[in-house]
């Protein structure tokens, strides 16, 4: 068993992820599924992250955040974030089976990123509909 | 379940070996992680225990190389095999496209084995997957055990109490040793792979 998406959606989604992440000055963004896949992966040419790797640890820690939440009565966790001394990572659910993790540097806001990664997901919310549906 | 990008030729696809815990499932990527490591650009990760047990999985992705013109990445997981961590074994079983299932030849562990079959049978029905129409391969371990005297379960034994209904491949290895490990990860990467070869043309 198996899922694709075709290459304009797949251009699509980089393309908002470049305009409303990358251009805000992150450093790298991932858009996974919660078996760990990478679907799309953006970065600045300076990172050099093992990507396969933190995406399945990323689809793992979200997963144990998903059940501790159900645990203590809410549904999910719809966020995550981890805060470094130069590096952070914030992790959000777009749609029901994937997660967009950002990588990003001290000089761009949590609050404005939030912000800005809302959007992001309302929009690719819109471009993977017609293959959810 | 796999992911395929038609963008960037790639398929992604999560193999995950199962089994009651000190089995050897572990074992069995430390050897794979060593034996190819030019196919693997990655270090290993793992995740573990102050006791040295798995504590939420290890991961190694593997690059099989190119069918009908799609690079075929497979990625490695080993689950952790001790009864209390059932509901991080479900997690990791999450899209799971095939399974090694590591049984531990000990005679000692015979029911174990018989336990933890059982528990990936609960756990794939969870995630929506059949054990019966998923990739499957058995991997019956630690036969060079029988060498040094210690009891090891008859294949005839094994086969009776684990595949009599599965009638999937089975592989006697030694994972330790590094026998037949490589044969394992051949036989699920090849019943992977043509699942989903289908779909590739």
């Amino acid at each position: 068993m198996s899922y694709t998406f075709g290459p304009e959606q797949l251009d699509g989604i980089e393309e908002v992820l470049q305009n409303d992440l990358m251009n805000l000055g992150v450093h790298s963004v991932v858009l996974i599924d919660t078996a760990g896949n990478i679907i799309t992966h953006l970065d600045n040419g300076e990172m050099g992250h093992d990507i396969y790797s933190l995406a399945a640890l990323a689809a793992g820690n979200f997963g144990a955040m998903s059940s501790m939440a159900k645990m203590i009565g809410e549904k999910e966790f719809s966020l995550l974030f981890h805060k470094g001394i130069k590096e952070n990572l914030h992790f959000s659910k777009v749609s029901t089976d994937f997660l967009l993790v950002t990588i990003f540097g001290n000089e761009v806001s949590l609050g404005f990123l939030r912000l800005k990664v809302a959007e992001a997901i309302e929009k690719i919310d819109k471009i993977l509909e017609p293959s959810l549906a | 379940m796999a992911f395929i990008n038609p963008k960037k030729k790639e398929v992604q696809a999560k193999i995950v070996y199962y089994g009651p815990g000190r089995g050897g499932k572990t074992t069995n990527l430390e050897y794979i992680y060593k034996r190819f490591k030019n196919r693997i650009k990655t270090d290993m990760v793992v995740i573990k225990t102050h006791g040295d047990r798995t504590l939420f999985f290890d991961f190694l992705p593997f690059d099989v190389g190119k069918i009908n013109g799609y690079d075929i990445k497979i990625q490695l997981y080993t689950v952790p095999g001790q009864l209390k961590y059932d509901a991080t074994r479900q997690l990791v079983l999450r899209g799971a496209d095939g399974v090694v299932f590591v049984a531990d030849s000990l005679t000692v562990r015979r029911e174990k084995n018989i336990l933890s079959l059982k528990n990936l049978q609960k756990n794939l029905t969870a995630n929506n997957k059949n054990i019966f129409t998923i990739p499957l391969v058995l991997q019956y371990n630690k036969r060079d055990l029988e060498k040094q005297g210690i009891p090891i379960l008859s294949l005839e034994t094994l086969e009776k109490d684990l595949n009599s209904q599965l009638k999937v491949p089975s592989i006697e290895a030694s994972a330790l040793a590094g026998t037949n490990v490589a044969l394992t990860l051949k036989n699920i990467i090849s019943l992977t792979v043509s699942s989903l070869k289908k779909e590739l043309t």
